[in-house]
């Protein structure tokens, strides 16, 4: 297992931020400070030095800080006792820059996996409240990592579903040897959409052992919970649904069976998670998926990935917390950072651990970060 | 840009902006270059464009461009007329014949099949085909479309139109490009060539 850790970050007009300079634990950092100070910023800089983009706002330009037209961050990675620079610049209407030890990347995706880092984030709810979508995302981002063959189905399959759908929407214009026609796209769907299941399916497989027993550390054992793969590719093989639903598709003008109708059922006690789980069910749930989602990140680059937990304390009771700081303190995490409003709570855990901790108190009026804070 | 002294010149430079991959700026641009020529220049220009749609033919027998109703290719006696590739395009039959290996006719589609671009089978290009397939004047059909879904959906569109007759179907080989460093293949790609791997005692056939 490769050891991990960023060292020092620097920020200039990033977001928020007119210039900062900060130094890190290899293990505990906590961000603490009054709401809209930048907590969640600095997360997002760390985001954007290991998957080259911010985890909330995809248009580089708005990451500027307001009024300037650039950006540059530079953080410093220790991985295998090496030091690795990692350089990242947004102009105004420019291309943005990305390199490793001052070399430029050609490709931004080079670069994807080398310092992998996994966000827990409020955001993630959309995972429970959203549609089928956000959960087909969740498991095709972490089946691409390791499967690029994946990939290559998922963009093959979603080519010939647009072409399908095209095509049945222009059905009164050729109603002649329709199906023959529709057939054809039925063919080129077929292999990759059962690619597709095959592995989601293995995915889920894997996945769900040990998130259960990362919901269970997390709860003290106190619900049972479910994650459930549910595909229409489980009743019957994928040939057989699509003649079977022709005349449903040319109706509804969309195909209306195939992985694009996958979704993961999430329950607790049996009942959906949705509709019965408490908020802080829900966020148990979401937590536990992404520590399951850390480990699988874990062993296929065989390094600990990097854990920003952004305001991981809003909607949980004091157990659940610390049973989280517990677990992450722990060998089998690597470097974590996290924010949170109030220090007391955080450091009355931490303290009663043996482990190396940092805490960065982010200051309001001077967008200048004091490196160090109490150790 | 938007004021030209003249009602002329600004449907001149409407008419080359409609060319695709020119913008406002390249066809004013053109179009004061063209301004500037000779009368002779000029018409001779105009007049190359207007045979070219006027008098330019398809050859009867393989869709191809041609200046004659049977172009040269498959005029020519001493070419494989059992052996006919079918391709997208002018453009691929020129790229193939550019490799100097190939001495068989071909069949050019026009197309390929994409409800996006609203283009079906029926829109495609193969009664010729079908017809010298009919009268078994062919033993091979090479099917050298992009490898795209589209090339895909449009290759297995002919296969099973064609499958039940005496025709071999075959299709280009997908791998590795020759010359190429294997680190730098993209893993796709490397994936399809292991799969469809070739007996070493061929490869030095070639």
């Amino acid at each position: 297992m490769n050891n991990l850790y960023l060292n020092k970050l620097s920020l200039v007009q990033f977001k928020n931020y007119q210039e900062a300079s900060l130094a890190f634990s290899p293990k505990i950092n906590c961000f603490v400070g009054d709401n809209g100070v930048g907590k969640t910023n600095l997360l997002d800089a760390i985001h954007y030095l290991s998957l080259t983009k911010s985890f909330f706002n995809n248009i580089d330009q708005q990451n500027i800080l307001h009024g300037k037209d650039f950006f540059v961050l530079q953080g410093e990675f220790v991985k295998k006792g090496h030091s690795e620079k990692v350089f990242c610049s947004v102009r105004q209407n420019k291309k943005k820059i990305f390199k490793r030890n001052n070399k430029d990347y050609e490709r931004f995706a080079d670069h994807i996996g080398l310092f992998p880092v996994v966000m827990i984030s409020p955001a993630d709810s959309s995972l429970i409240l959203e549609g089928s979508e956000q959960r087909r995302r969740f498991m095709d981002t972490v089946i691409s990592l390791y499967n690029k063959q994946y990939l290559h189905a998922l963009i093959r399959y979603n080519r010939a579903l647009l072409q399908r759908n095209k095509l049945l929407k222009q059905f009164e214009f050729k109603r002649e040897n329709f199906y023959d026609e529709l057939e054809l796209w039925d063919t080129q769907l077929v292999v990759p959409g059962n690619e597709i299941y095959q592995k989601r399916k293995e995915f889920i497989e894997k996945v769900i052992p040990v998130f259960q027993q990362y919901y269970n550390t997390i709860s003290e054992e106190k619900e049972k919970v479910g994650l459930e793969y549910r595909s229409q590719l489980h009743e019957s093989n994928f040939e057989t649904l699509l003649v079977t639903n022709r005349d449903k598709d040319r109706v509804m003008q969309f195909s209306t069976v195939g992985v694009h109708k996958d979704d993961l059922m999430m329950s607790l006690n049996d009942h959906p998670l949705k509709k019965t789980g408490s908020q802080g069910q829900q966020k148990t749930f979401l937590v536990a998926l992404k520590f399951a989602k850390f480990g699988f990140i874990r062993d296929l680059t065989h390094t600990k990935p990097i854990l920003l937990l952004d305001d991981i304390f809003d909607k949980f009771d004091a157990h659940r917390v610390s049973q989280i700081i517990r677990m992450v303190a722990q060998n089998e995490f690597g470097q974590i950072f996290i924010t949170d409003t109030q220090l007391e709570h955080l450091e009355n855990i931490l303290q009663e651990l043996d482990t190396d901790y940092k805490v960065f108190k982010i200051n309001e009026e001077i967008k200048t970060v004091i490196p160090g804070g109490e150790t | 840009m938007s004021h030209f002294p003249s009602k002329l010149l600004e449907e001149a430079v409407e008419a080359f902006a409609g060319l695709p991959g020119i913008g406002k700026k390249t066809a004013f641009r053109l179009v004061m270059f063209l301004l500037r020529q000779d009368q002779d220049v000029v018409e001779h220009f105009g007049q190359t464009i207007i045979r070219l749609k006027k008098e330019i033919r398809y050859c009867r027998s393989c869709n191809n461009i041609s200046d004659k109703e049977i172009c040269d290719i498959c005029a020519n006696k001493h070419r494989n007329h059992s052996l006919v590739c079918v391709v997208e395009s002018p453009q691929d039959v020129m790229a193939i014949e550019n490799t100097g290996q190939y001495h068989g006719i071909y069949h050019v589609l026009g197309g390929l099949i994409s409800p996006v671009d609203g283009i079906g089978p029926n829109d495609l290009v193969t009664a010729p085909l079908e017809e010298k397939i009919n009268k078994g004047e062919v033993k091979e059909i090479i099917l050298a479309l992009s490898t795209t879904m589209e090339g895909d959906t449009t290759n297995f569109y002919l296969f099973r139109k064609f499958k039940d007759t005496p025709v071999k179907i075959t299709t280009l080989a997908r791998g590795v490009s020759v010359g190429g460093e294997l680190e730098y293949a993209d893993e796709v790609t490397l994936g399809r060539s292991i799969a469809n791997r070739t007996l070493f005692e061929d490869t030095f056939t070639l």
